[in-house]
């Protein structure tokens, strides 16, 4: 039987989900970051920007589809967070609108600007997007700033529903030391994502020993920063809700939707196993080169389970720190249930539409990028 | 929590409409062209492949290298607005995402992922993939664009046509009755048939006025003179495709949105066997004294013309700003309210949902008061008759220009496709030709973004058509943090144009690169 609740938690896993393959494709803005410091000639810049020009449209439509996802099945948080933290998203849109250009204006003849400026934009996107997308995330469990009360709507001075509590615009989140912490941990993440994605798919050995050893000192990184976060999520109070909608706060709510939902718990362990494998066989195996598959499978798992956490099992998604009541939850914030229901029915394209770009990225990586193919044409 | 005193600035309202005018004037930049040249690279690639001629495929390569340019533009420009739907209109976004937001999610499942994973094929898979797989993947490329028209036209039409929704009080908003309704309404499908076909004109254009040049310059004239038979055969189609749903879209407004109608004819008074105008003084920087004025100064006009356009009958009555204001009788003698009516109605619905709320008072009688009234939800919030007019002159003459300027390319075309089939183009006499298609460039911009400003500013003050003002509908910021972003991207999107504009202008001029036999 198909009910209300079982559609809101279907698709808070699809968001889920969709936030699971956004992060993996990441990969991207985790390599652009290192443009510069990975090519030391002009040349190998370029191996690193035709690898990630390749899949850039990949994360691009993630993130587009991940927006249009969250509209369709829980509009009040697109209302109340792109609404209220405005000038977040608006930083985070910027750095992906001068990304897009950028592979390729850059080495284009008459583009007046230079190919140095399009490269810097590249690393400004690398940085700023994991950076600030990792820091929305971490509100999920750390709070935000904001009020909601859709009686509004019937007050014909002031008709807006959600207000933010005060003037930062969502730049507040960026005080919280442990919202800062997550958005480091994903931006070390793309970089580890991004080194193994070109250590797969660039055929040259220079950069691939370069690529190694980068490797090691970002899964270091990532790890202590994350595991610093994830630590403090599991220990915090969490935001629970109950039958009647009133949320309250509970000690360790995060470590006990972990304990009550095997599937999460599993799915958590698996992807942080398969995502270690993945970096610690590259490192140690010289001739292994694919640990983006691994590692990236892996990364899936594991940031869908930290969604799951964040809004299964009667857990307020988008907690209010200025009013618990304003809380957005999964059933408060959802679309009805015909919109689910037939949203639902347009889900079951995902297979198909992920079989086609299996197929297509196949065909296109079948021969590894190197320099020789940067002669031909077909290039940025 | 409720903010009595804290009320929304105008500036708000305008600097988020400035900031939204400015991103979809921007999109509408590149797009259009996006959806035109991927039918002629489409058309210049099957050519290739059915022939297997090495000219052919330089020539649909070539088109394909503009296309890239271009392309990764649109799609950046693209996410800005899919997100100021929540960021500058938050309200809009809870008010009716519950149907609003459905079609976005299905144009990123559907149609972007078609569109981002077989543009790297199409640019990149040359030398890697078959050649049918390779054409399989520009005509998908363009499906893809075309598709994602198609939802995202879906969720401008149903702004401008509200239908396959209901009210519901215990939520406070909009939901979906009918996804056959909002997905297939004819305001949709026509919108959808007028903006494609549109885009492909303004692909057409390109392709001919680019190819001209080279005739021009004396050289490319073989890649010249084929390119220009298939732009000129799309371009002749697309316009004759657009004048028919653009009239069929006249039909439609005229029964949906009656006060669109009157703007775009800036008709005070309207009436039986009215006239259609071609020209009268209607001044396009200030709203022009409809109350007490019989009709515009000067006015020229085709005797029964705007009857036909509205109602497909010699003698019917179309309303003007003050019927409409006043209200009347349709021309299916349907009574139409008043604005006093439709206020009243609107308040009425307004105060009942409130007190279904606050109250306590779920009784079938409220429920039913809201459901009566709800049609006119929007008119609760209007305190000013004139605030329901449009910009009555700017509207006017940007419905003549894109008229105007849709005839001529008609006629264009039709002259490029003699020519370029009976005579030979590339001969020095056509030289006006060639000149004409250089300046038709910039006037098939100003047709396409002429169509959408009548659209949308047509449409004032609603951002759905009388449910939801644009007053009502805003985010809570500061004017402020709206002006910053406003003008940073309008310096991002200034500079970003000039460099594609240079890049174009450069790789027109260095041309197609022509094979050898051994690089097949």
């Amino acid at each position: 039987m198909i009910t209300y609740s079982f559609l809101q938690h279907y698709w808070w896993f699809i968001i889920s989900l969709l936030g699971g393959i956004l992060v993996f494709l990441l990969f991207v803005q985790g390599a652009n970051t290192m443009i510069f410091s990975l090519g030391k000639t002009s040349e190998e810049r370029r191996l690193v920007i035709n690898s990630t020009g390749r899949k850039w449209e990949f994360t691009f439509t993630t993130l587009v589809t991940f927006g249009g996802a969250f509209f369709a099945s829980f509009p009040l948080f697109y209302s109340t967070s792109f609404g209220g933290a405005y000038w977040l998203w608006m930083i985070i849109l910027f750095s992906f609108v001068i990304q897009a250009v950028s592979y390729e204006f850059q080495n284009k003849i008459g583009n007046f600007l230079g190919p140095r400026t399009f490269q810097i934009c590249l690393v400004i996107n690398g940085i700023v997007g994991p950076l600030l997308l990792g820091g929305a995330v971490a509100t999920f469990f750390d709070g935000s700033n904001f009020t909601v009360d859709k009686m509004n709507i019937a007050n014909s001075f002031q008709p807006v529903i959600s207000r933010w509590a005060n003037a930062s615009c969502g730049l507040d989140a960026l005080l919280d030391i442990y919202n800062v912490i997550f958005g480091i941990a994903v931006l070390f993440l793309a970089r580890v994502l991004g080194l193994l994605y070109m250590t797969n798919n660039i055929d040259d050995d220079s950069l691939r020993q370069r690529m190694r050893r980068s490797l090691i000192w970002n899964s270091a990184a990532f790890l202590v920063f994350f595991l610093i976060f994830f630590v403090h999520v599991l220990v915090k109070d969490g935001y629970a809700y109950y039958s009647d909608g009133v949320i309250v706060m509970e000690p360790m709510k995060y470590l006990h939707n972990l304990f009550a939902n095997p599937f999460v718990l599993i799915l958590l362990l698996a992807g942080v196993v398969s995502l270690l494998a993945g970096i610690i066989m590259t490192i140690v195996k010289s001739g292994f080169i694919k640990g983006i598959w691994l590692s990236g499978f892996g990364t899936v798992m594991a940031v869908t389970a930290i969604f799951l956490m964040a809004g299964w099992n009667n857990t307020a998604y988008y907690p209010s720190n200025v009013d618990l009541q304003s809380s957005l939850t999964i059933a408060n914030s959802c679309s009805s249930e015909f919109t689910l229901r037939t949203m639902a029915v347009v889900s079951l394209l995902v297979p198909f539409v992920l079989a086609y770009i299996y197929y297509a990225w196949r065909s296109i990586d079948s021969k590894k990028l190197d320099r020789q193919e940067l002669k031909g044409g077909d290039i940025y | 929590m409720n903010h009595l005193l804290l009320e929304i600035a105008p500036s708000v309202v305008d600097w988020s409409r400035a900031q939204f005018a400015l991103t979809a004037a921007y999109h509408w930049l590149f797009v259009p062209l996006t959806l035109g040249l991927a039918v002629i690279m489409g058309i210049a690639e099957t050519i290739y492949y059915r022939t297997g001629q090495l000219s052919w495929r330089d020539t649909a390569r070539f088109w394909e290298k503009l296309f890239g340019i271009n392309f990764a533009i649109g799609v950046a420009t693209g996410i800005i607005l899919e997100f100021e739907f929540g960021t500058n209109w938050s309200n809009y976004s809870w008010f009716v995402g519950d149907i609003f937001g459905a079609p976005l999610a299905i144009e990123g499942i559907v149609a972007f992922f078609m569109e981002s994973t077989f543009v790297a094929v199409m640019f990149f898979g040359w030398k890697k993939v078959s050649r049918g797989f390779h054409l399989a993947s520009t005509w998908l490329t363009g499906l893809g664009a075309t598709i994602s028209a198609w939802w995202i036209l879906v969720a401008n039409a149903w702004m401008q046509y509200p239908i396959g929704q209901q009210f519901n009080p215990d939520t406070m908003r909009f939901e979906m009755s009918s996804f056959a309704d909002v997905a297939l309404s004819p305001f949709a499908v026509d919108k959808f048939l007028h903006t494609v076909t549109s885009s492909w004109l303004i692909g057409a254009v390109f392709c001919v006025a680019v190819s001209c040049w080279y005739l021009l310059k004396g050289r490319e004239t073989v890649m010249a003179r084929r390119s220009i038979k298939i732009g000129a055969s799309v371009g002749l189609f697309a316009a004759l495709a657009a004048f028919a749903t653009g009239d069929n879209s006249a039909y439609m407004v005229a029964r949906t949105q009656p006060m669109k109608l009157a703007a775009m004819e800036a008709l005070y008074n309207g009436g039986k066997s009215q006239s259609l105008t071609l020209f009268a003084a209607v001044n396009p920087f200030a709203q022009p004294d409809y109350a007490s004025q019989k009709e515009p100064a000067c006015r020229i006009a085709f005797p029964n013309l705007l009857s036909v356009l509205a109602t497909h009958d010699l003698n019917g009555y179309v309303p003007g700003i003050n019927d409409i204001i006043n209200g009347y009788t349709d021309n299916e003698g349907q009574r139409q309210p008043s604005l006093a009516e439709k206020v009243d109605m609107g308040k009425k619905a307004i105060d009942a949902v409130a007190l279904y709320r606050t109250m306590g008072n779920k009784s079938e009688k409220t429920r039913r008061t809201v459901a009566d009234n709800v049609k006119y939800f929007g008119y609760g919030y209007v305190k000013d008759a004139s605030r329901t007019v449009p910009p009555i002159g700017i509207t006017f003459w940007l419905f003549r220009t894109m008229v105007g300027l849709g005839t001529f390319f008609m006629l264009f075309f039709a002259v490029v496709l003699f020519v370029v089939f009976r005579k030979d183009i590339s001969e020095r006499k056509f030289r006006w030709l060639h000149i004409l298609a250089l300046i038709a460039i910039p006037l098939a911009w100003i047709c396409s973004e002429s169509g959408w400003m009548v659209a949308e500013i047509g449409r004032q003050p609603w951002t759905i058509q009388d449910m939801l003002p644009t007053w009502v509908a805003v985010s809570d910021l500061q004017p402020r943090s709206i002006m910053i972003t406003f003008f940073l991207f309008l310096a991002l999107f200034t500079t970003l144009l000039a460099v594609e504009i240079s890049i174009l202008c450069k790789q027109i001029k260095k041309g197609p690169e022509h094979s050898n036999n051994d690089t097949l």
